[in-house]
């Protein structure tokens, strides 16, 4: 005890030192863009940093899912179901390899989901928006994976080797489907004129929403600083959010339809749209729970879970039940051929 | 496939193709809409991503099927003429497949009981003497088998997992076994077509079906209720009520907007 007592201040100063250059170590790794491998030593404010982007991006991917599977079984065409079908299924997928991503850093899915369920974890708020219309499909497709491609794409270089891995695959998937909202967006606008009208109202309100998807502006940020210097994000909120308005508009043009922006302008000197100012009070109040769909979506993930619930039961029970003797396991292996 | 390939070749009318061909493809349709419900509700992410993927392959098989139908009637109508532009009178699916997502029982009794028709149909139809079919088939079964194991994979822990897991599986079951007399019962058509060496032999069904479902109801510790006669048969056309919701909510918008490219 008193020997401990009196080496306590040494060691603390040692591991005070020690700490320090573990950093500048761990930031010195990162500067030279080395990959952060999950038995790495890495800061805890890193390690918790990154479990709450990765939870939120999985839990996204999963709440994301609702929106978009309200309109499978009303698709319009079988291509457009089977199309839709799969790509409901693909989000899910991401969900399910951002779920493994941030169980390298020690967290179970478990936990990840409960807090999910219990409101205390975030997703992204453009899933708060109903899908009013079949063009709503398509405009998710073509403005909210376009808004997450913009955000996703430099996290393939995320300091993080998990996360980023996991991001080259997500990109390419997410590509793909905003190629196909693209054009389900393009067979409306060109279509009848109530086709054309769907595609501008669905426009009209998922314009503002996928805007707010980059998150505040950089000023009122707190976590952008950081993260940078970590090298888990890589541009601004302001930044992508710019270069998503650059791409997207002329989008929108060759399309024939009006972005509900009076304000919108192109700037000759800056070469880049000029766009009129976000409605964050907005973006708060769905932030909060108040958007138009925050508690459907909830109850929706809650349902499934607590109605789920005798399945998972009875799966863990099966397994118990048949772990021991190799040979029943065989045999029931050889009925289900 | 023997049955059907050593079939004589006895006439069979482009009206009887189409109507045997709507049988298999309205049954796919169905159960893929049906299972389409559940995306991003199911009781685990696993569950809920392989269920999604059983009703790909269904739509999948009824795009093919139904296309095939469509150029066989040489009317212009196409794949999505027949799947949204006709009434359920019209439809010619197995009663089973309609029927509701009552709880994961339900589902998965539904699926397991209609898999391993599926799987044994369209094995045997690998030989079919219509070729379009009997290329499909080869697709199918492929796809079947995999819905297979894994319906009669959740069936098995339902049944052998907790008491309520076991309770609401035999609930399920009991329900739904009504339903497959249509499977097993071949009627006129069915008899014409195994004849002309398009369908499996009658009876041959019913035969490999039993055995496959008998050993996965022994395994999952379920009683197999006993034969009941259900004369209501999807496949002439005479349905459940659950069948007519069903097709208002998937055909509503090509009904609300004739005549459009989607």
């Amino acid at each position: 005890m008193y020997t401990q007592a009196l080496d306590s201040p040494a060691a603390g100063a040692d591991e005070g030192s020690e700490e320090r250059e573990r950093l500048e170590r761990f930031q010195a790794r990162i500067d030279r863009d080395e990959k952060i491998e999950p038995k790495d030593w890495m800061p805890e404010a890193y390690r918790q940093t990154l479990i709450r982007q990765i939870a939120q991006h999985a839990h996204s991917e999963i709440v994301g899912m609702l929106p978009e599977g309200n309109w499978i079984t009303r698709a319009p065409s079988l291509r457009r179901k089977a199309v839709l079908i799969a790509k409901v299924q693909d989000e899910g997928g991401h969900g399910m390899y951002l779920y493994s991503a941030a169980e390298t850093l020690g967290v179970a899915r478990g936990d990840l989901i409960e807090q999910l369920l219990s409101g205390r974890a975030k997703y992204s708020s453009i899933f708060n928006y109903p899908t009013l219309t079949w063009a709503d499909i398509g405009a998710i497709g073509w403005l909210v994976d376009g808004a997450a491609i913009m955000n996703q794409v430099p996290l393939c270089r995320c300091s993080y080797g998990p996360y980023a891995r996991a991001m080259v695959r997500i990109c390419k998937e997410e590509s793909f489907h905003q190629r196909q909202g693209y054009e389900l967006m393009l067979t409306l606008a060109r279509g009848s004129e109530a086709q054309h009208a769907m595609a501008q109202d669905a426009l009209n309100r998922w314009w503002w929403p996928s805007l707010m998807m980059f998150g505040p502006n950089d000023a009122h940020s707190v976590h952008t600083a950081q993260s940078m210097r970590w090298k888990i994000k890589r541009f601004t909120n302001d930044e992508l959010r710019q270069k998503f308005i650059d791409v997207t508009v002329p989008q929108a043009e060759y399309l024939g339809l009006t972005v509900p922006d009076p304000d919108l302008r192109w700037d000759q000197t800056s070469e880049h749209y000029r766009f009129g100012e976000i409605d964050w009070s907005e973006f708060q109040a769905v932030l909060k729970g108040e958007g138009p769909c925050n508690r459907e979506r909830l109850e929706a993930r809650r349902a499934a879970h607590e109605n789920g619930r005798w399945v998972r039961e009875a799966a863990v029970a099966y397994a118990a039940k048949h772990q021991a003797p190799a040979h029943r396991a065989q045999a029931g292996a050889g009925a289900l051929s | 496939m023997s049955t059907a390939a050593e079939a004589g070749s006895a006439e069979v009318s482009r009206a009887e193709r189409i109507e045997y061909l709507l049988r298999l493809a309205d049954t796919s349709l169905v159960a893929g809409q049906r299972l389409g419900e559940l995306l991003g509700h199911g009781p685990t992410l696993e569950e809920d991503l392989a269920l999604g993927n059983i009703s790909l392959d269904l739509i999948g098989q009824a795009r093919l099927l139904l296309a095939l139908a469509g150029r066989i009637e040489d009317k212009g109508r196409d794949e999505d003429a027949l799947a949204f532009r006709r009434d359920a009178p019209q439809f010619r699916n197995m009663s089973l497949a309609e029927q509701p997502n009552e709880d994961f029982a339900a589902t998965i009794v539904r699926q397991c009981l209609l898999d391993a028709w599926q799987l044994e149909t369209y094995e045997s139809l690998t030989g079919s003497r219509e070729e379009a079919l009997a290329d499909i088939a080869h697709k199918a079964v492929k796809e079947c088998r995999y819905h297979w194991r894994f319906s009669a994979g959740w069936l098995v822990r339902l049944g052998d997992g907790t008491e309520e897991s076991h309770a609401r599986v035999s609930a399920a079951l009991g329900a739904l076994w009504r339903f497959t007399d249509e499977l097993l019962t071949p009627d006129a058509l069915d008899a014409h077509m195994a004849v002309c060496g398009i369908g499996p032999a009658p009876g041959l069904i019913r035969e490999r079906w039993d055995a496959r479902v008998s050993a996965v109801l022994a395994e999952a510790k379920l009683q197999k209720p006993p034969h009941q006669h259900y004369p209501w048969h999807g496949k002439r056309g005479v349905h459940s009520e659950h069948l007519g919701h069903l097709l208002t909510e998937m055909q509503f918008l090509p009904r609300t907007y004739p005549g459009v490219t989607w």
